[in-house]
């Protein structure tokens, strides 16, 4: 087990270093620089800013200075935000991405399982229709029309909430972007687990649980659950890695610090260092969330083991 | 005795009660992040809000943005205009106590012309003797024309006179840094903790991304007249999430306001909904190098002539902005904004001269003219290209519209690749020169390079014209002529847009859009 893991992080390392690599060249590949904008600094002032941040090197040789820094934890400073270091940054706003991100799918998964599943065993029934036809509203509906609903009939109209801000993580502030964040992956895992489940329930041991006489509760959570939440398990890995690494729309709507935005800012003012920054970390937690989830598979089925 | 306590106690918490806790409070949106609070290392307007309540500079803005003596008490200007001699308030403090000295302002203005310090704006100082060759490096820092002639006397030399220098110097770039806690601290310098500052608020704390909190500054020199304790600044960029806080009365100042809810906030907010004429020109560059038929006076006055501004203005965007037909926005001191001489004629007449043009420049039904148009992405600039398109289809002009985010559309127009393309200017100060230096020749923001020697020459006699009035009457001459040669197409004059709680005192609009919380305050 440990001898896997210990494989699956080396595995990472080439993986890592291909993304950083492609995306470095990628971005110094897109025309316009952090510095152009609506007005043309004077080319003396222009110049020196760009040796400053070593821009006016080749390509390759930037590179290279980047992977050094990279190596010795040194995501450089961001050309943007001058008063902090990338790495401040993502440590900044990590935290808060990170907590309204497993609210949020915590409350996705607390509320689309049990719906998944009673849509499941009362399968074509009225309960059914509904619960899949909310579903697929919630798909469909994208979050930057349900945010600024919600902010708008929440916040402004009934005044029951704050319309925006962090205030440090207070609950009040946290309700709106929460719920907001968990409608889609709500609808999401409710129909993977419908699906899944019915799947389950038309195997052989199911069938050969129920001649037993088995209760049909005992059926459910005894046999077929644990199976059916496989394709769950399969696809909570990349959803927790994306909602935790912060959602652009929510974070901009509800004004929170989180890190999401940065990868869009920093894409759009050319700010190289953020976005790789962002693209290090997004890919580290990736590899380590894909990795938590796998392990979590051999506790859910026997069948995998990762002893060899 | 203890019932007349207790009475006492009922009547300090009926007194608490009674005025609101945030009452001192001011609570304010600003459009984005800070890059920085060191005002060396800022350029965005947003930053100016936040840097202007925490420092002040020689020279500062009055409420209505009229400039008034800062951390300058008096000055003396040296008959040729190039020596400026400012007695500083004996008064003056940093946050921490320590005495603001002439040495503080000596020492921020070598730091920003130090080419390490990386300062995107160092070159607003330029008009300071040797600051560009101090900034290349060509001359030693000691060489600036700046120099502490005892702790409050001050002397600023210019490499010629600059009308303008006074105003200046109330912007950010000349604001003293604190010598004492820059060289301590380095570049953490402008930390929450580490940051001290001489203006009427002092930084408390600062949140990336959430939230920015000043403090009054209790050694601020004229801090019994700051009626507020404190200020908290919520960067917000989207400008509906500011609207809908603004709403809910989370927040008492939202700089600017979604333009697509005008309508609705005149209807609903009258009184909240602010809208002034601001110092800044929406425009299109047209292309005046070889080679572009652009290039061709007849044809960039055809496609002016062809262009219905009030219709932009009213009807495409409907959001309160004026229409232009000078480059200069109206409203800038000592100065009179020109006009084509076609302003007169109605629509009709307007269309038949450019028709003519066009033919005269070889252009017509049988040999339509293709342009490229280039615009950043935007909606209402998609609406405003797609529009003039339109208006310029019976002059036989086939309009290919490029669309690209800003950072590249600015290279596509530094390098010439285009025939039309949209742009805008917010002035860096108040007066004329700002926006007619960008159709001098050579000059790096002049997209479409326009070139005229004539109007170079006029620049140049104005430059050197010490008289405000008389000054300003050659510089309309300069932008005669560059309206005559159509170098630019002036689109609107942009507005600014607040919405102020109707409670608060002492928000005055003003052309430049600058409001201190220094004047602001609650009514009782």
């Amino acid at each position: 087990m440990l001898y896997y893991v210990f494989k699956r992080l080396l595995q990472a390392i080439p993986t890592l270093l291909i993304v950083i690599t492609v995306s470095f060249f990628l971005m110094h590949m897109a025309p316009g620089g952090p510095f152009d904008g609506e007005r043309q600094l004077p080319a003396e002032i222009e110049a020196n800013l760009l040796a400053t941040y070593h821009l006016d090197q080749p390509v390759w040789k930037q590179y290279l200075l980047y992977m050094g820094n990279l190596l010795q934890g040194d995501f450089g400073p961001s050309f943007r935000y001058k008063d902090f270091s990338v790495t401040e940054l993502i440590m900044q706003g990590f935290p808060v991405s990170l907590e309204l991100g497993l609210w949020a799918i915590g409350l996705a998964l607390l509320i689309g399982m049990p719906l998944g599943i009673i849509a499941a065993i009362k399968r074509n029934s009225t309960v059914d229709y509904m619960v899949m036809g909310t579903a697929l509203a919630g798909v469909a509906v994208p979050n930057f029309v349900i945010a600024p609903l919600l902010a708008l009939v929440f916040g402004v109209l009934l005044a029951w909430l704050p319309v925006g801000g962090w205030n440090d993580g207070h609950w009040r502030n946290m309700v709106l972007p929460v719920v907001a964040l968990s409608i889609q992956q709500i609808a999401y895992i409710a129909r993977m687990m419908r699906a899944s489940m019915i799947e389950v329930l038309g195997s052989q041991y199911i069938r050969t649980a129920r001649a037993k006489g088995l209760a049909e509760h005992e059926v459910i959570w005894g046999h077929a659950l644990r199976p059916a939440l496989l394709p769950v398990a399969s696809y909570l890995g990349p959803a927790i890695a994306g909602i935790i690494t912060g959602s652009v729309v929510i974070e901009q709507i509800f004004g929170i610090p989180g890190i999401g935005r940065y990868f869009v800012q920093g894409a759009l003012n050319r700010d190289y260092t953020l976005v790789m920054g962002t693209v290090v970390f997004y890919g580290a937690l990736i590899v380590l969330v894909n990795l938590i989830v796998d392990l979590l598979y051999s506790a859910l089925d026997p069948q995998i083991r990762y002893d060899n | 005795m203890l019932k007349q306590r207790a009475l006492l106690g009922a009547c300090i918490t009926l007194g608490l009660l009674s005025t609101p806790l945030y009452a001192d409070t001011l609570r304010i949106s600003i459009m984005g992040e800070p890059a920085s609070l060191d005002p060396h290392k800022i350029s965005g307007t947003w930053e100016n809000d936040v840097a202007g309540d925490l420092f002040e500079g020689l020279i500062t803005e009055a409420a209505d943005g009229e400039r008034i003596p800062g951390v300058a008490e008096s000055w003396e200007i040296s008959d040729d205009g190039t020596v400026y001699t400012f007695h500083l308030r004996e008064n003056a403090r940093w946050s921490d106590g320590e005495p603001v000295s002439a040495e503080d302002f000596v020492f921020a203005f070598r730091r920003i012309l130090n080419p390490a310090t990386a300062a995107d704006y160092a070159y607003l100082l330029y008009p300071v003797k040797n600051a560009e060759a101090v900034y290349t490096s060509e001359a030693d820092p000691e060489t600036l024309g700046i120099e502490a002639l005892d702790d409050h006397t001050l002397q600023i030399t210019l490499e010629r006179s600059t009308p303008y220098f006074l105003d200046q110097l109330s912007h950010y770039t000349a604001y003293p840094v604190p010598r004492h806690v820059v060289e301590e601290h380095g570049d953490a310098w402008s930390r929450p903790g580490n940051m001290v500052s001489n203006g009427p608020f002092a930084l408390e704390r600062w949140q990336s991304q959430t939230r920015i909190e000043a403090v009054r500054n209790a050694h601020y020199h004229s801090h019994d007249d700051v009626a507020l304790d404190r200020v908290i600044y919520f960067p917000i960029e989207e400008r509906n999430t500011a609207l809908n806080r603004f709403r809910a009365g989370e927040i008492d100042v939202a700089r600017d306001f979604p333009t697509q809810q005008y309508g609705w906030l005149q209807d609903n907010l009258p009184d909240a909904t602010q809208t002034a004429p601001f110092l800044g020109i929406y425009y299109f560059v047209v292309n005046s190098r070889d080679g572009h038929p652009t290039a061709d006076p007849r044809v960039r006055e055809a496609l002016s002539l062809a262009t219905r501004r009030e219709v932009i203005t009213e009807q495409i965007l409907g959001t309160g902005e004026e229409p232009a037909y000078s480059f200069v926005p109206p409203g800038v001191s000592h100065y009179e904004p020109q006009q084509p001489e076609w302003v007169e004629l109605s629509q009709d007449e307007r269309m038949a001269r450019a028709s003519e043009l066009m033919q005269d420049a070889g252009y017509g039904p049988d040999n339509p003219l293709e342009l490229m148009l280039r615009y950043n992405t935007s909606e209402d600039h998609r609406r405003v290209s797609i529009a003039l398109g339109a208006m310029w289809e019976p002059l036989g002009v086939e309009v290919d519209l490029y669309n690209s985010e800003v950072a590249v559309h600015y290279t596509d127009l530094r390098q010439g690749d285009f025939d039309v393309g949209r742009a805008g200017w917010i002035g860096d100060y108040n007066d004329a020169q700002n926006f007619l230096s960008l159709l001098e020749s050579g000059v790096a923001n002049n997209y479409g390079a326009y070139s005229n020697p004539e109007f170079d020459a006029l620049m140049a006699q104005a430059a050197d014209t010490q008289d405000l009035d008389e000054r300003g009457e050659i510089m309309a001459q300069a932008e005669r002529l560059a309206l005559d040669d159509a170098a630019v197409l002036p689109i609107y004059y942009y507005v600014s847009r607040n919405l102020v709680n109707p409670a608060l005192q002492g928000w005055e609009n003003n052309i430049e859009d600058i409001h201190r919380s220094r004047w602001v305050s609650f009514e009782d």
